[in-house]
């Protein structure tokens, strides 16, 4: 065994081997699969009966004229607007509330990290039940007041927020632990000789957090454009969609396309078109981000 | 001691912020306690009205229920060994290629990285149908294998493993390489021993990720006996369960949750730890 003096060892024959299982199934599960989606949308593809035949890029065609598809795509889009910006700048407020020592705000971050671990289909039963107009958790608040119970998530405008705010409670958690973890690596030089100048807090928060956890907030703001772009669970099990495709996303036209009308040639060209959105929207946000950084 | 949002204004400020702060929490779980309050709550009663946060009229008949029947509890099982044996396979592949990455040279290793890393920028929802026609091909759905394989290669896992590896002293496998010992026994007398914390925040993850998969079994898992709880709690969201039997929702719901509500609360420490191993600082 030879070190050529630096810290990794020349050993082609057992590094296949500890790569191996990693890259079999990256490869079988991964890489193939990518490829042959990218096949099954030249297809007329149907999932019952094996009808299956090459069409080129027609199905892209057709997604170009398919209203339904752009009402996906502006939806997604709209949820995307409404969660990422509301998402960041809450999971970076409560990392400064409840960042630091002492033992409320050690529970007061389990709590703010506990709706992070519930599935999704819990999550959507406990907000459907909450925004329900004759069930809801709001209802007694409706009657004191006298008005009448609003139907959150059969109100045409008002149904996105609805599933934007049940996002909110339950994604929280994970980008205000990417921010607790960056705030505790910022120099505490940094704050002490803030404190010897008596500087104000909101002028220690603005030169001297914000600027040392930027790359953070890049991370996060990518991680959600990521996420969210996903959206599935939610509207398939709040809204299914409605009311009147007002809040029916990509991934929900995708899943019906494909396993409720068993078009999945269609369905995989869509599925390729929402992977080339959430691309440039990262790539986009990096080299935003990129640029600030130069500037 | 200073933190990152307090100095120069005084103590006050920061109980006031901090008082804030607890209400909003109160706030934040009221939902959770609604719904556990209702599960305690007779179905009578939560037809009359569903209000209040405590459970009075008090029953346990509606967790009594869910165990008589055998639903819940069989889709806890598959949610069971899905997630701990997709957490096993994570944890093995992932150390394993870490090990080769950080500490072994080989041809086309900085390519093979990063084409690891470009799996990142892969959504699921681009290989989820093509791996539905391979497993129906094999016909392998509504089995535990389909919901674990395509989630064993997890280029984060592999990269955090990497990384951790990357971070520890060379020093302590030299005395193990002096002794002649092949790069299989220093990977698992030396590296993951020291690698137990970043192991153990991985698995969390994973775990985690598991239980709540959704869109995946619910295209794979279609048969009601094959359900995980996430797929099984979903498909009891309809109307006749909301105005039927709302307090045996609610207590599946409450159930099911918390098995994975406990591991959190054990393992709570490990998350923001491996947050900022993840992020390479």
């Amino acid at each position: 065994m030879t070190r050529a003096g630096s810290s990794v060892t020349r050993a082609p024959g057992t590094a296949f081997l500890f790569l191996a299982p990693f890259l079999a199934v990256y490869a079988v599960f991964l890489v193939y699969p990518l490829f042959k989606g990218i096949w099954i949308s030249l297809h007329d593809w149907e999932l019952a009966g094996g009808y299956r035949e090459y069409i080129g890029f027609l199905n892209y065609e057709d997604l170009w004229f398919d209203k339904l598809f752009w009402r996906t795509v502006r939806n997604t889009l709209l949820f995307v607007a409404m969660t990422v910006p509301t998402m960041t700048l809450l999971a970076l407020v409560l990392a400064l509330a409840v960042h630091g020592p002492g033992r409320v705000k050690s529970v007061l971050r389990s709590v703010f990290f506990l709706s992070s671990v519930f599935s999704v289909s819990v999550v959507t039963l406990i907000w459907s039940m909450v925004l329900s107009a004759d069930q809801g958790l709001l209802v007694p608040l409706w009657d004191a007041m006298g008005i009448k119970p609003i139907n959150f998530l059969g109100h045409p405008t008002l149904a996105m927020p609805s599933i934007a705010l049940a996002t909110l409670w339950w994604g929280v958690g994970l980008p205000m632990a990417l921010f607790l973890a960056a705030l505790g690596q910022i120099p505490q030089e940094l704050y002490e000789a803030a404190e010897l100048d008596h500087a104000p807090r909101f002028t220690v928060l603005r030169r001297i957090t914000l600027p040392s956890i930027r790359h953070t907030v890049l991370l996060v703001v990518v991680l959600q454009i990521i996420g969210q772009f996903q959206i599935f669970g939610q509207v398939h099990l709040m809204t299914q969609g409605g009311p009147a495709n007002r809040t029916r996303t990509m991934v929900q036209y995708i899943y019906d396309t494909g396993f409720r009308d068993w078009q999945v040639g269609y369905a995989s060209a869509m599925a390729m078109a929402l992977f080339v959105l959430m691309f440039g929207f990262s790539m986009l946000q990096l080299w935003l981000g990129r640029k600030g950084d130069e500037a | 001691m200073s933190s990152a949002f307090r100095t120069g204004t005084g103590r006050a400020t920061d109980w006031i912020l901090l008082g804030a702060t607890v209400v909003f929490s109160i706030l934040w779980l009221l939902p959770i306690i609604w719904v556990v309050a209702m599960s305690l709550k007779p179905n009578a009663e939560l037809m009359r009205s569903t209000a209040g946060f405590l459970p009075v009229p008090f029953t346990f008949d509606n967790y009594i229920g869910i165990t008589k029947l055998a639903t819940v509890p069989r889709w806890l099982m598959h949610s069971f060994v899905v997630a701990a044996s997709m957490t096993a396979m994570v944890l093995i592949v992932s150390s394993l290629a870490g090990y080769a990455f950080a500490r072994l040279d080989f041809p086309f290793k900085r390519t093979l990285f990063l084409l690891t890393l470009a799996g990142l920028m892969v959504p699921e929802q681009a290989v989820f149908i093509p791996l539905f026609t391979m497993f129906a091909d094999w016909g392998m759905h509504n089995t535990h294998a389909a919901l674990v394989m395509p989630r064993v290669a997890v280029p984060i896992g592999v990269f955090l493993m990497t990384q951790f590896f990357r971070a520890v002293p060379r020093e302590l496998e030299e005395a193990a390489e002096l002794d002649h010992a092949s790069h299989f026994t220093i990977f698992r007398r030396i590296m993951l021993p020291l690698s137990v914390p970043a192991l153990t925040t991985l698995g969390l993850f994973t775990f985690i990720f598991a239980w709540n998969d959704f869109l995946w079994p619910l295209v794979s898992a279609t048969r009601a006996d094959m359900f995980t709880v996430t797929v099984g709690l979903a498909s009891i969201q309809g109307n006749f369960a909301f105005s039927e039997g709302l307090g045996s929702v609610m207590a599946s719901a409450v159930f099911a949750s918390l098995p994975i509500v406990i591991l959190f609360l054990i393992f709570q420490r490990f998350i923001v730890a491996g947050v900022a191993l993840g992020t390479g600082k």
